[in-house]
């Protein structure tokens, strides 16, 4: 369970609150205009902002002021996931060890991470020479051999055409499930929510107004901020 | 009519770039043409003197540009560690101060921090010691002056290079908690090894061609450089033949290094904009903090401390008997009359090559980037000495030297205001070429209403900036200044090299005050102007 209670951070005069329960092993996505403070959520549970009130808890550990490396946490950006200069294989590895001190299992691991997201053979080529999907699923083969329970993508494949995002999220969704994850999705895609999501949320001026599974929170039809925005 | 719009450009640009070519041209044919019956190569060789200089000009320029360059590494990542100090955007000013300053007024300040009758001094005899036997004229005042002024240049370029870092390297840094030394091995290093080099080039170069500063530090033919020894040439000895040897060696060494640095360095980012915070989140321990805090102490103590004492020795010179001599103020008139000619010169001449280029392609283009950027190269005191060989020959010094001290001025603002012009220029044209085109909007009109008012703001900027530059030079005007002709900072270095310190005092604070003030109502101007209007995006940017 990750649990977000009374959340809140004010930054340049605007005030995001975040309170909400996420089960266990759900696969969230999280929709909602831009600005409206979806990537702010997912930097306070990566640690990358610090919230001014309210605590955050994953499976009865409080979170809140635990530096990033120590947090149960991968997420994955936009973009820039790779460091431009090093190799597929050193990028991965330093999700294994941040001083790059690897034993033979390491390079194994390594290895079958990239086979997962079917970028076997990649080893020794720089992210300058994969494609934008490509480069995803690299990051995605980092976040395997780091293997946290929490799973955090903004707008993973905002740069990616429609048949490439199908194939990316029900990538997601295989890793998901093997790994026992528990996932936030942030998108400005309703549909991906509909296709892949377990649990849908809308987000909209700092405030997560609603949180169901994703059925249910299709069906809602008296809600007119996010009539709006459907 | 189209083509008509571009004729006229193509004119305007290629008679600047004519007539900077052909001013050029005619110092060096002077320098050459003049008589060269005892010029020696075997004698050169084999004059110690001469090697001396060269061994000197070479050795504090290498040495200036080690300094400046480690010290500002050390600087720039201390500075792109703390991103939440209280004091980084204060810093980031203070660093930019050094470069709104004329050499002369630098001087002043290392003088008044380092000087004998200056702070450090004061205060090692107030507190009983004996009074220190160093001295600031020679090598270790021109170190100190040329880390004064390039120490926060060099940080704040390679401060920008390492912030250009994607945020989510540093936020993937901080996830995977890679340890302070693989942080630098794989984010900062990597990022200061691409300007590196062409940093340090331009330090260099800046170094190599420092006039002013070691024309006043120097202090004696032990520590003299080739381009002061080409002033004393001509100023003192008489001797062209003597200056046409110096600045073709001069000439020579900078082409080699030129050479060098085109081989090794790529071009710099054409401005510095450093934003006042940085989105890098906090992640380096108690150890790293104390040896920032004592880096950052440092530095700004160094750059901030000749500041005061400028301010606080201006103030308790003789301000108002200065401010009462009829001198003064006519030097001071001289002064901001050659300025505003020479920055009306520069920013023409820069506009009218710039738009040349915009309406043509290929081989002109480059060329003329060339010249515009490469005119550094030629010194000002050798285009000066070529003049000056060739008016004396005519009997003509005198009655020119306003006109040569305007163009040269112009010269050599000109790389600089290149820099912001070219830009603006680029983007005003790609926002309204098309427009302008399909509209047939075209001569006096299209100038008026189109171009000026995009580029009020960038042209208002290199103005006060080319105005700033020429009122503080002391290149040509120290070959042609006399008591009849006499800018502010001749006036300076006149009352400095004969020992009246108080006043030198006083005219360094005025010059200051005047060279800031410029650059402070350019820029105050320029942010009351309306902003160049941003296209209208299409929609709502869902893309955020």
């Amino acid at each position: 369970m990750l649990e977000l209670k009374h959340l809140n951070l004010i930054y340049e005069n605007f005030s995001f609150d975040y309170d909400a329960k996420i089960e266990k092993g759900s696969l969230l996505a999280i929709i909602g205009p831009s600005g409206g403070g979806k990537s702010t959520l997912l930097d306070l549970i990566a640690g990358f902002a610090t919230p001014n009130a309210g605590s955050i808890w994953f499976n009865g550990q409080e979170l809140t002021h635990q530096p990033p490396a120590q947090r149960p946490v991968s997420m994955i950006f936009q973009e820039n996931n790779l460091f431009a200069h090093l190799d597929i294989a050193t990028n991965i590895a330093l999700g294994i060890s941040p001083d790059l001190k690897l034993s033979k299992q390491d390079h194994i691991a390594i290895s079958r991470a990239l086979e997962r997201v079917d970028l076997a053979g990649f080893e020794n080529r720089l992210p300058q020479e994969l494609s934008g999907g490509q480069r995803q699923r690299a990051a995605l083969a980092r976040t395997l051999v780091r293997d946290k329970p929490l799973l955090l993508l903004d707008e993973p494949f905002a740069a990616l055409g429609p048949a490439l995002r199908q194939q990316m999220l029900g990538l997601i969704k295989e890793l998901h499930d093997e790994q026992n994850l528990t996932t936030l999705l942030v998108s400005h895609q309703p549909e991906d929510a509909k296709s892949t999501a377990t649990h849908t949320a809308f987000l909209k001026d700092g405030k997560l107004s609603i949180l169901k599974p994703t059925a249910e929170f299709f069906a809602i039809k008296d809600n007119p901020d996010l009539k709006d925005y459907l | 009519m189209l083509q008509r719009v571009e004729t006229h450009y193509k004119v305007t640009g290629f008679a600047a770039l004519f007539f900077m070519a052909g001013f050029t041209l005619i110092a060096f044919l002077a320098l050459s043409l003049t008589d060269q019956s005892h010029f020696d190569l075997s004698k050169i060789m084999a004059d110690a003197y001469l090697g001396n200089i060269i061994v000197f000009t070479l050795k504090q320029a290498a040495l200036s540009t080690l300094l400046s360059i480690s010290l500002a590494v050390l600087v720039a990542l201390a500075l792109a560690r703390r991103t939440h100090f209280i004091g980084r955007s204060f810093i980031l000013k203070l660093f930019a101060l050094p470069l709104a300053l004329p050499p002369l007024v630098g001087v002043l300040a290392v003088l008044g921090l380092w000087g004998n009758a200056g702070w450090i001094k004061h205060l090692i005899t107030s507190l009983g010691f004996d009074k220190p036997s160093y001295s600031v004229f020679g090598l270790s005042g021109i170190l100190i002056t040329h880390v004064f002024f390039n120490l926060p240049l060099a940080a704040r370029l390679i401060l920008e290079q390492i912030e250009n870092t994607p945020s989510e390297n540093w936020r993937l840094a901080a996830q995977l908690g890679l340890p302070h030394i693989s942080v630098f091995k794989l984010i900062e290093w990597p990022a200061i090894k691409t300007v590196l080099p062409g940093i340090t080039a331009l330090v260099f170069m800046l170094c190599l061609t420092s006039f002013t500063i070691v024309l006043t530090l120097g202090g004696g033919p032990a520590s003299t450089t080739l381009e002061v020894a080409i002033y004393q040439s001509l100023r003192f000895d008489f001797d062209p033949a003597r200056a046409v040897t110096l600045a073709l060696i001069q000439l020579g060494l900078i082409a080699i290094f030129l050479g060098l640095s085109f081989k090794f360095t790529k071009a710099l980012p054409q401005t510095i904009s450093l934003k006042k915070t940085s989105n890098r989140p906090l992640t380096h321990g108690k150890i790293y903090h104390a040896f920032d805090a004592i880096i950052l102490t440092i530095a700004s103590l160094f750059i901030i401390l000749p500041l005061a004492s400028i301010i606080t020795d201006g103030l308790t010179s003789n301000l108002p008997r200065l401010l009462s001599t009829p001198k003064v103020w006519s030097s001071i008139l001289t002064s901001l009359m050659l300025a505003v000619l020479s920055a009306c010169l520069a920013v023409f001449m820069c506009w009218s090559m710039i738009k040349s280029i915009k309406t043509s392609t290929g081989r002109y283009a480059q060329v003329v980037n060339f010249i515009a950027n490469s005119i550094l190269v030629m010194p000002a005191i050798v285009l000066g000495a070529g003049w000056f060989v060739l008016l004396q020959r005519l009997g003509l010094v005198f009655s020119f030297t306003p006109f040569l001290v305007i163009i040269i001025n112009a010269f050599m603002a000109l790389p600089f205001i290149f820099r912001i012009l070219s830009p603006a220029i680029a983007q005003a044209n790609n926002q309204t070429q098309k427009l302008v085109t399909s509209l047939g909007i075209t001569g006096w009109t299209r100038f008026q209403r189109i171009d000026l008012p995009a580029l009020k703001r960038p042209l208002t900027l290199s103005f006060a900036f080319a105005m700033a530059l020429s009122i503080g030079d002391l290149g040509v005007i120290a070959l042609f200044g006399s008591q009849d002709f006499s800018t502010l900072p001749f006036l300076l270095f006149q009352s400095l090299g004969s020992y009246r310190t108080n006043d030198a005092q006083g005219l360094a604070f005025i010059l200051a005050m005047l060279s800031l003030g410029i650059l402070y109502l350019g820029e105050l101007y320029a942010h009351h102007l309306p902003p160049t209007k941003k296209p209208i995006a299409n929609g709502v940017d869902n893309n955020a």
